[in-house]
Order: structure tokens, then C-alpha cells, then sequence
């Protein structure tokens, strides 16, 4: 069981949170070529470290956000407003 | 529901009431605290109870106010207060039931099924928050220091309780089992 720090409410054990994935993929123009659009839908970086991603307290406040989590000792370095860069969080 | 008088711990269901949410910019905030007879909208985790009104924190820009049984224009008061491109006003009264559980082991009770940290150093009166009892989604209050309010809806009323009376057959097995 992940103890998880929503920058909201604080933390909370993960049953109250939904994960979403890979945090910071940006959206390509729809005029990009298939390759492209393919590897924004389906192509995810798979680290053995460090891993921005992104969770929604769905339990809770309903809001997401971002946290670091290391994906080999599941330490939490970081959690953050979708509008930060993990760099400049806290 | 079986009240149990004279306990270490208590549950009952609350009456029906009057549930208003809204959401609300940075700009109305003043505004709506103003029309609630509130200093200033609860801050994170936390819920003001005045003047028969609760008004809880539920999220960085929502809140809930729960008035008393057929009070509905509460909604259009605190529409008008916060302006139509300032936030959103929806009255939700059929949306939650309320029980109240109350008593010394009221802690020990939820200690069985909910997971958020209750304890004096990490929650106390005033406290409020939105998480699970057992796989059901709640919203608990801590209205004073042996008593909390359990928000939940309807279809999930039965299940919540069930698990509360449980922690409740539980500390009073325990109680029993010390005299
Ligand atoms: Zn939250």
C-alpha cells in the first residue's frame, strides 16, 4: 500500500487514488504523421527509476495531479500541480 | 437502525437535509462567506458549523453547505452571492444521507473501516474530510471531540452502516470483555 500526498489534501493511502498514466505527454497538432500520432497514444517510457506520472484522488478531492515515484523501491520524491514541471516542485 | 444508549459508542441516522454545492473563483469567495454569516470559507480539510449551517471543504475551489430540511433557497442565495461567471451552485439534498457517530470508541469504530488518520495530532473538531469507509466513498466531519458526521450516498447507505454497527459490535464486545 502506497501512501500518496495529494498537493491538496494531503496524504492518503492509495485505494483512494485512480492512476493515469505517464505524466507530461503533450498532445500533437491533429496534422501530424501516423508514426507520431501512434507513438503519442501507445509508446510509454517503461524507466527502472524515477517515473513521473500522474494519479487522481477520486476518493477524495477529485482532482489530479502529478507525483515521482521510484518504480524499483516505489519512493515518492515528488508530488505536484499538473501545471508544475517535476523539476520546480518541491 | 438499533441506538445504542448508554454505550461507549452511538450511531444514528441524522434527519434529511438541505445539501448545496458550489464552486466558486478566488474573486467570490469573500462574497459567499459574506452570504453564509461566515469570517471566510473554510480552508483545506477543515468545516465551519454556524448559525445551523455546516460548510465544508471539499476540494481547492469547492465547498458543501448543508442547512437544515427544506431551506432550498439556499441555493439562489449563494448564486446571487457569487456571481453567474464567478462559480457553479447545485442544490445535491438527495445526493447524501448523514449518520452520526458519537461517544468515546467513536474513533476506535472508524479505526475499523476508514483509513484516514483520526488521531488528536492529525485530525480533531472541525476536521473534515472526503475518503473511503471500507470501499464506499464518504465524507466524515469531526463536529466535536467524541463525535463525527458521516456523509454517504443513499445506494450506499446500508453497506456503510453495516460495517459501522460491526465496529460498534466490536468495541462493545471489547468493553464487555473488560468488566
Ligand atoms: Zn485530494
Amino acid at each position: 500500500m502506497l501512501l500518496i500526498r495529494c498537493p491538496w489534501c494531503g496524504e492518503r493511502e492509495e485505494t483512494e487514488f485512480r492512476y493515469g498514466g505517464q505524466a507530461h505527454i503533450a498532445t500533437p497538432r491533429s496534422d501530424v504523421d501516423d508514426a507520431s500520432w501512434a507513438r503519442f497514444l501507445f509508446h510509454r517510457d517503461n524507466p527502472a527509476g524515477p517515473f513521473a506520472e500522474r494519479w487522481v484522488h477520486i476518493h477524495g478531492c477529485r482532482r489530479w495531479f502529478h507525483i515521482v515515484r521510484d518504480t524499483l523501491t516505489h519512493d515518492i520524491t515528488r508530488s505536484y500541480l499538473p501545471s508544475e514541471s517535476p523539476e520546480d516542485a518541491g | 437502525m438499533a441506538d445504542s444508549e448508554g454505550m461507549a459508542v452511538r450511531l444514528q441516522s441524522l434527519p434529511q437535509a438541505t445539501q448545496v454545492g458550489f464552486r466558486v473563483t478566488l474573486a467570490s469567495q469573500m462574497s459567499a462567506a459574506n452570504a453564509l454569516g461566515i469570517p471566510a470559507l473554510p480552508g483545506v480539510n477543515r468545516f465551519i458549523g454556524a448559525g445551523g449551517l455546516l460548510v465544508l471543504w471539499l476540494g481547492p475551489d469547492e465547498w458543501l453547505l448543508i442547512a437544515p430540511d427544506g431551506m432550498v433557497e439556499w441555493e439562489s442565495r449563494l448564486r446571487n452571492a457569487i456571481g453567474a461567471d464567478q462559480g457553479a451552485v447545485v442544490d445535491v439534498s438527495a445526493n447524501r444521507v448523514g449518520f452520526e457517530l458519537s461517544g468515546p470508541a467513536a474513533r476506535d469504530v472508524l479505526a475499523s473501516c476508514c483509513a484516514l488518520d483520526l488521531h488528536p495530532r492529525a485530525f480533531g473538531p472541525g476536521g473534515c474530510g472526503q475518503t473511503l469507509i471500507a470501499k464506499a466513498q464518504v465524507i466524515l466531519a469531526q463536529t466535536d471531540l467524541e463525535t463525527y458526521r458521516i456523509l454517504v450516498r443513499p445506494s450506499f447507505a446500508n453497506y456503510v452502516a453495516a460495517w459501522l454497527e460491526d465496529g460498534v459490535a466490536g468495541v462493545q464486545g471489547h468493553a464487555k470483555a473488560d468488566l
